[in-house]
């Protein structure tokens, strides 16, 4: 951990290879996510309220909360989608998050996981993490853009990671539900992301798939910062380090899930008082 | 140079440079062989007619193409692509009417239409129109330049799907009802017609005319591989990647309103590019290229042929254009009827165009092929069964 924070004081020292820093990304004090105060209302409902939360560089966070208790807005909030009414977004000391267009958020570090499935359908597995690549994503660099033989190798790298090297020239529309997940998690890798935000991973696999996920995630943290969003309880049981539990759009407790289990407010609001 | 050139033999496999060069020798070549060759009795002679005509249709799949390109790869359905086609031709049409001369009705310096409103003087915007070469960079420019704002705006409004569609016809009718007036400076409802010359050379000439269909032919060919290098780049598969999940797209680190500024700039310049041609061949321009049903009909062409395929849209154009000129012959009522009723039906059952064919054939010949060779192995009544049922699911074509 301390490595890791001492790699990002300066901007200008030599990076350990592999690990993009977003322009003008500062971590330098441990944490890579602020968000403090955010308030979101969709017309009068608040959907986040005067929340705060912070994100260790490295950490591995799970979101929990009951429907509606505001995990998918805050994602939303962090990736640009919408814009907070009130409150800071921080990533790291000086990226105001608010002030950023989703385009330019990803270009800085923050891969986002859909709730859904998401991936081109029509390109083959290759070819989506081919797009997610994390090299010029201007118009004209993409025109004369060729592939290097080390970004085919660090392409074929990461559909090794995911379980997809037999899939690899299949079009992706064709994937199960299982591998779309995994070929989007894939995708994600390929952005070299410094937080990921994965949103409901394990929604609708089977029990052998998500032990898969739940691997794979757990060997990410560490070396991105990863916050899952997930109602699994199973699952949640078996990556979290540190639980956040939300609830109508602020924080009900944080800990271990040990500890969480036990908060009472916590199993009124799971268990219904 | 070396690398461009690999580049551009990269397009296509070897049959597929075959097929595109055999296409090429025969449509400029061949046919104007047999136009300019052949005693006109003969069964094997091209009628003078057909060259511009089929000069026509190259600049009509030049605009397949560009909305293929827009539509088809990148999820965007314009329906006003008319106007771009329109400006092109205004622009040749400005410089055709400057190189008219004196030769006018009213002998005047003026084009005829400016004596006839009363003008003393050629209005600004009509100066550089003698000069061919401005003449030919504004029928790309003004189309591309129109579609940089405009897509800029409606883009950046995240304007998408059918409001995109409907604001593009909206843009290309207030368009027309702008050049419908006396007023605007372009010769109003009658538009520009009258021409006499292209540089120096007749426009009634056949060997003119002959030389218009092999440019407009040399055009499309051209436009057809600058399509292919496009949707083959990897800025082609982010166009795909927009039109499948455009926020995937987003926060994968792309901008999309840059993307889909290109693909819809690139695709309003090619129009231009397919009006300027057309204007010469064709004689006149007005409004009515405008109209909102000429841009439809840009869509049905493309669907037609087969969306995201480049060859589909410029065979739509083709064919369906063909099968006008046959019906506003022959039966010029039942036109719109044929055009509406194969809509409907390639909506309905041809989902793929015409080009879906040939894959549901080749899909189809598999399924024979294998139900051959599970002929071979002893038969149980479950695998017979599924076979029956599989073949009933498929329709059939023959």
């Amino acid at each position: 951990m301390s490595e890791t924070t001492l790699d990002l004081q300066s901007e200008s020292g030599p990076l350990p290879p592999g690990r993009p820093v977003g322009p003008g990304l500062d971590a330098s004090h441990g944490v890579i996510l602020y968000v403090e105060d955010v308030t979101v209302s969709f017309d009068g409902f608040k959907a986040l309220d005067g929340l705060t939360l912070y994100i260790d560089e490295g950490e591995l966070r799970c979101l929990i909360g009951p429907n509606g208790a505001g995990k998918t807005t805050l994602l939303d909030v962090i990736t640009g989608k919408t814009r907070p009414d009130r409150g800071n977004v921080f990533f790291g000391q000086t990226l105001d998050l608010t002030r950023l267009s989703e385009s330019r958020i990803a270009q800085a570090g923050i891969g986002r996981k859909f709730q859904r499935p998401t991936v081109f359908p029509a390109h083959t597995a290759f070819e989506n993490l081919e797009l997610a690549m994390n090299t010029g994503k201007r118009v004209r660099q993409t025109l004369f853009a060729r592939l290097s033989g080390a970004q085919r190798d660090a392409i074929d790298g990461v559909l090794a990671t995911v379980g997809l090297p037999s899939e690899r020239d299949r079009p992706a529309g064709l994937l199960s539900h299982g591998q779309k997940q995994w070929l989007e998690i894939g995708m994600l890798l390929m952005q070299e992301p410094r937080l990921l935000l994965v949103d409901e991973p394990v929604a609708g696999m089977s029990q052998q798939e998500t032990e898969k996920t739940a691997e794979l995630l757990a060997s990410l943290a560490g070396r991105h910062s990863v916050v899952v969003v997930e109602h699994d309880m199973d699952f949640v049981r078996k990556i979290a380090r540190k639980v956040t539990v939300l609830h109508e759009g602020a924080i009900l407790a944080e800990g271990s899930m040990e500890q969480v289990q036990n908060d009472p407010r916590v199993i009124d609001v799971y268990l219904g008082a | 140079m070396r690398g461009i050139l690999h580049g551009v033999a990269a397009l296509h496999r070897p049959r597929g440079w075959i097929v595109l060069g055999v296409l090429c020798l025969a449509g400029l070549v061949g046919l104007p062989l047999l136009n300019g060759m052949t005693p006109p009795a003969a069964w094997y002679h091209v009628p003078a007619f057909a060259v511009p005509l089929l000069g026509k249709f190259f600049c009509y799949g030049i605009v397949a193409l560009a909305m293929d390109l827009i539509w088809g790869y990148t999820g965007i359905l314009s329906l006003g692509h008319g106007v771009f086609f329109a400006l092109g031709g205004y622009a040749m049409g400005m410089h055709l009417m400057r190189n008219i001369g004196k030769e006018g009705v009213y002998r005047s310096d003026l084009p005829d239409f400016m004596v006839f409103l009363d003008w003393k003087e050629l209005p600004w915007f009509w100066y550089g129109f003698d000069s061919f070469w401005f003449a030919a960079s504004m029928a790309l420019l003004v189309p591309a330049a129109l579609a940089y704002v405009f897509g800029y705006f409606a883009f950046r409004s995240r304007i998408r799907g059918v409001y995109f569609s409907i604001i593009t016809q909206a843009l290309t009718f207030a368009a027309m009802l702008l050049f419908f007036r006396n007023n605007t400076g372009f010769g109003g409802n009658n538009g520009l017609t009258d021409f006499k010359r292209l540089l120096g050379y007749s426009l009634q000439e056949p060997s003119t005319k002959v030389a218009l269909y092999l440019i407009s032919g040399a055009a499309l060919v051209l436009a057809y591989l600058a399509c292919r290098a496009i949707v083959g780049s990897k800025l082609g598969r982010v166009l795909t990647a927009i039109r499948d999940a455009e926020s995937r797209v987003m926060f994968s680190g792309y901008n999309p309103l840059h993307y889909k500024l290109f693909a819809w700039t690139v695709s309003a310049l090619l129009c231009g590019l397919a009006g300027a041609l057309y204007v010469p061949q064709v004689g006149i321009v007005n409004p009515s290229e405008m109209q909102t049903s000429n841009s439809i009909e840009m869509a049905i062409w493309v669907a037609v042929g087969g969306r995201g395929t480049l060859v589909g849209a410029v065979l739509g154009a083709v064919l369906v254009n063909g099968a006008k000129s046959v019906f506003t012959v022959q039966w010029p009522q039942a036109w719109l009827f044929v055009l509406g009723g194969l809509f409907v039906f390639v909506t309905l059952f041809l989902p793929k165009g015409l080009l879906g064919i040939g894959e549901r054939l080749g899909a189809l010949r598999k399924l024979a092929a294998r139900r051959m060779r599970a002929q071979g192995r002893p038969q149980t009544p479950e695998r017979s069964a599924a076979l029956s049922a599989v073949s009933a699911a498929k329709p059939h074509h023959e």
